[in-house]
């Protein structure tokens, strides 16, 4: 039995009259990759800042290295080797990537005058470390999220680092850069460095690491070998649920299409895009970030009209070049970004369900009908399940899943013919994400056309009857999702 | 105590200004009761407050989409010198001119309202141009062409029926601009609370990005507010010709700081998004008492005025930071 690198027992931490951490454990062996799993608000962060220093635990015991530790204080963590990525990675963006690298070194000699040739000197060698390509007189700023990760992971490594906590950090990296990373992560376990590495992302858990840890609640609900861990209970232990993981098999599919695209083309986005989808049908779009899917939703819904090609609804062509047509149309969009894009967060959960459909809540006479509007609220508050005491409250109280509901509630209140979901479960816990399925499927068989546009190719296989693969603004392929794997998709849209 | 708790928090900009005007009234009863509680004293300032009240009450509109309207002051300008120059020209110097001739008059300031409300909702929502730096322009363009029609002197020389009709009182004692604010005043809260407009008003102003999103039509909202502002102050022009019996291109040009200083007061955020307009002419009332009250002082200069208001507007943000500060850090 090896020494454990890290072992904290019995951990606790309450803010207030919240138990953040009710009783938690985790070990982490020397050189091991670990992953630390759990929904939103489980206790991840927090015990990755009890870990660093940032917050100090109220019972347990944390033994590094084989020593117990009373208290831990920022310095005393970076001094014994556990450096923290967080999901903003803490650089100067108006800085370059030599001088974020060097500033602390440079800072800690104590000289007052800058020694710009050092400063290269340090840099080099940071970033020699994981073989990272880059200009070191770039601004931070200018770069892309892979890079300035990097950038944060050569800091990191600048100072003997032992264990190296990343926070959920592939959630804004496309395949690629992930696949980069991993990479990289691997090359710092054959250097003996252990990672913990937080993410929700069942794919990624397997992927990646040896062992694991799954919190629910502020308890500590499982560890062991990843070799031993199956979708079915890795779900489970993060949810407390069991779900069947069906796929979906449309019930109530129309003859006629509903929406039809013919030779859709926007210049610089994408060109040439046909598909037809009808009633009752999940139609799947995917490709890579950059690859148009985004500007062909935003078209369909009115954002950024098409330059040629036609849109048919019901059979009939329509001209579609703002939301309001889109809209009338029976054309709803959720999009990509709810918070700056589909919710007035500050605004009561009330007013985001209706204001799509508000000219409809009118009396004959003009005036704003608040009976019936208390009454769509009601309704929709009920019929998705909103977990909210009261509908006046702001939307910022309720979690992501929550959030994403109202941002449903609010197209389904305007009685559409077809809805169009860009990443509809982004960012959303598996239990929610489950649920936002749930209501697409329901809504299918009754009788809406979905479009989900999404990278998250478990979510667009189980839901979808097709999918439209798009590589750089084209229809690459289609699939029968009954008959493709992930990876011929995945194959498709490098 | 729950109870006074509870109603302070349902409209706490406005609680915290009657808290305010309550202390003003009690040092006044101290000091100036018998020149400050007569009725006269009264009916003056509910005849003087509806100028820059209409204006204040456009502004708002603007300041819940997150815009602002600093044109008020040369609409009302443009306002009451186009209405000058149309008596004139039917009824020459002196006059007379039949009284329902004012119909015509306040269709001359609704007009001029919709030509600059539309113009400043165009640079806005359709060219893009900041609200700030497209109401500035549009304030300095009014100015000038009211200099350039005026040479830059007071035109006083009109038939006076209208300004002695609007200067006077209703019954003996309401004040008729009064009548014509609180019109105006219930105008806009049916629109506001009434209507969807006030729901999407305020929808746009936290995110203008999300109503766009959402299928809100922003241009139409956009040019409905600006209007609706401009008419406001078009009319407060009016009220300013019956009130100085003349027009001129720089009459009230300290209203446009007055009425955004008003409309924050109110309690409407300049950033967008919130706002009622009981908290803004609560606003109105207060600022013209205690106007109204340093002037029975003698030995206290008007000038001071200005750095009263100055005092009562910070007094009330930090009024706002305490009360809800317990809020914040639990």
């Amino acid at each position: 039995m090896t020494q454990s690198l890290l072992k904290a027992e019995h951990v606790k931490i309450s803010f207030g009259n919240v138990h953040a951490l009710k009783d938690v454990s985790l070990e982490i062996l020397p050189g091991e990759i670990h992953c630390l799993a759990g929904e939103n608000g489980c206790g991840k962060s927090t015990i990755i800042k009890i870990i660093s220093g940032v917050y100090q635990r109220d019972g347990g015991t944390i033994e590094f290295g084989g020593k117990k530790l009373e208290k831990i204080s920022p310095i005393d963590a970076i001094n014994m080797g556990i450096q923290v990525i967080y999901q903003d990675f803490a650089l100067f963006p108006n800085l370059t990537v030599a001088e974020n690298l060097a500033l602390n070194t440079e800072l800690a000699s104590g000289k007052k005058t800058v020694r710009w040739k050092e400063v290269r000197k340090i840099a080099q060698e940071a970033v020699a470390k994981i073989n990272f390509e880059v200009d070191l007189d770039q601004k931070v700023q200018e770069l892309t999220v892979a890079q300035k990760q990097m950038v944060a992971i050569s800091r990191a490594l600048m100072s003997n680092a032992r264990l190296i906590i990343m926070d959920e950090p592939t959630t804004a990296l496309t395949k690629k850069e992930v696949t980069a990373l991993f990479k990289i992560i691997l090359k710092l376990k054959e250097q003996g460095i252990a990672i913990l590495f937080i993410s929700h992302k069942l794919n990624e858990v397997f992927e990646i690491s040896d062992r694991f840890t799954i919190f629910r609640n502020g308890e500590m609900i499982a560890t062991g070998s990843t070799k031993e861990l199956d979708d079915k209970k890795f779900t489970y232990y993060m949810t407390g649920r069991e779900f069947s993981d069906q796929i979906f098999t449309p019930e109530n599919v129309s003859d006629k299409p509903v929406l039809e695209l013919k030779n859709l083309t926007l210049e610089g986005a994408f060109s040439d895009i046909s598909f037809s989808l009808r009633k009752g049908e999940i139609l799947g779009i995917t490709g890579l970030l950059d690859s148009g899917r985004t500007e062909l939703a935003l078209s369909m819904f009115g954002l950024k009209p098409a330059d040629s090609g036609q849109i048919l609804k019901d059979g009939t062509p329509v001209k579609i070049t703002n939301p309001r047509e889109a809209i009338d149309n029976k054309i709803g969009y959720v999009p990509e970004d709810r918070l700056s894009e589909g919710l007035f967060l500050t605004q009561s959960i009330a007013d985001n369900i209706i204001i799509s459909e508000i000219d409809r809540l009118k009396k004959k006479n003009g005036m704003f009908d608040l009976k019936k509007r208390n009454e769509e609220v009601e309704k929709w508050v009920k019929e998705l399940e909103i977990k909210t005491k009261n509908p006046d409250n702001p939307a910022t109280t309720l979690s992501g899943g929550n959030q994403q509901r109202i941002v449903l509630a609010k197209w389904l209140a305007c009685n559409l013919d077809v809805l169009i979901l860009n990443g509809p479960t982004v960012g959303v816990d598996i239990g929610s994400k489950h649920d936002i399925h749930m209501v697409l499927q329901k809504l299918a068989n009754q009788g809406l056309g979905v479009i989900i546009i999404s990278d998250d190719l478990p979510e667009v296989i189980q839901n979808c009857s097709r999918v439209l693969v798009i590589r750089n603004g084209k229809i690459k392929s289609e699939y029968d999702t009954q008959k493709v794997s992930e990876q011929m998709i995945i194959d498709d849209m490098m | 105590m729950n109870k006074v708790k509870s109603i302070y928090r349902k409209n706490p900009e406005m609680s915290r200004l009657l808290l305010i005007m309550a202390c003003w009234l009690i040092f006044m009863m101290f000091t100036q009761a018998e020149k400050f509680f007569t009725g006269i004293n009264f009916l003056t300032m509910a005849g003087q407050f509806p100028e820059y009240g209409l204006m204040a009450l456009g502004c708002m509109l603007c300041m819940i989409t997150g815009g602002i309207d600093l044109s008020v002051v040369g609409t009302a300008n443009m306002a009451s010198i186009l209405s000058v120059y149309t008596m004139m020209h039917f009824f020459g110097e002196e006059g007379p001119m039949p009284l329902s001739f004012s119909a015509v008059i306040f269709l001359i300031a609704i007009l001029t309202g919709v030509v600059v409300g539309s113009v400043n909702a165009f640079l806005i929502s359709c060219l893009g141009v900041p609200p700030i730096l497209a109401t500035l322009g549009m304030n300095e363009l009014l100015t000038g062409l009211c200099i350039v029609f005026t040479n830059g002197s007071a035109v006083s020389s009109f038939p006076k029926q209208f300004c002695d009709f609007f200067s006077g009182n209703f019954m003996g004692f309401i004040p008729r601009r009064l009548i014509v604010f609180i019109v105006v005043a219930v105008l806009i809260w049916f629109m506001l609370e009434k209507c969807t407009y006030g729901t999407k008003l305020r929808l746009y102003g936290t995110n203008a990005h999300v109503a766009k999103f959402s299928g809100i039509n922003t241009h139409a909202l956009l040019f409905r507010t600006y209007i609706t502002s401009s008419v406001c102050a078009a009319l407060g022009g009016l009220m300013m010709l019956a009130t100085y019996s003349s027009a001129r291109a720089d009459y009230g040009s300290n209203y446009t700081m007055q009425a955004i200083l008003l409309v924050v007061l109110g309690g409407v955020s300049p950033n967008g998004g919130k706002g009622k307009i009981s908290g803004v002419i609560t606003a109105i009332v207060l600022l013209k008492m205690i106007e109204s009250g340093i002037n029975r002082f003698r030995s206290v200069s008007t000038y001071y005025v200005t750095l009263i208001w100055g005092a009562v507007l910070i007094l009330a943000l930090v009024i706002d930071y305490f009360s809800q500060k317990p809020k914040s850090t639990k």
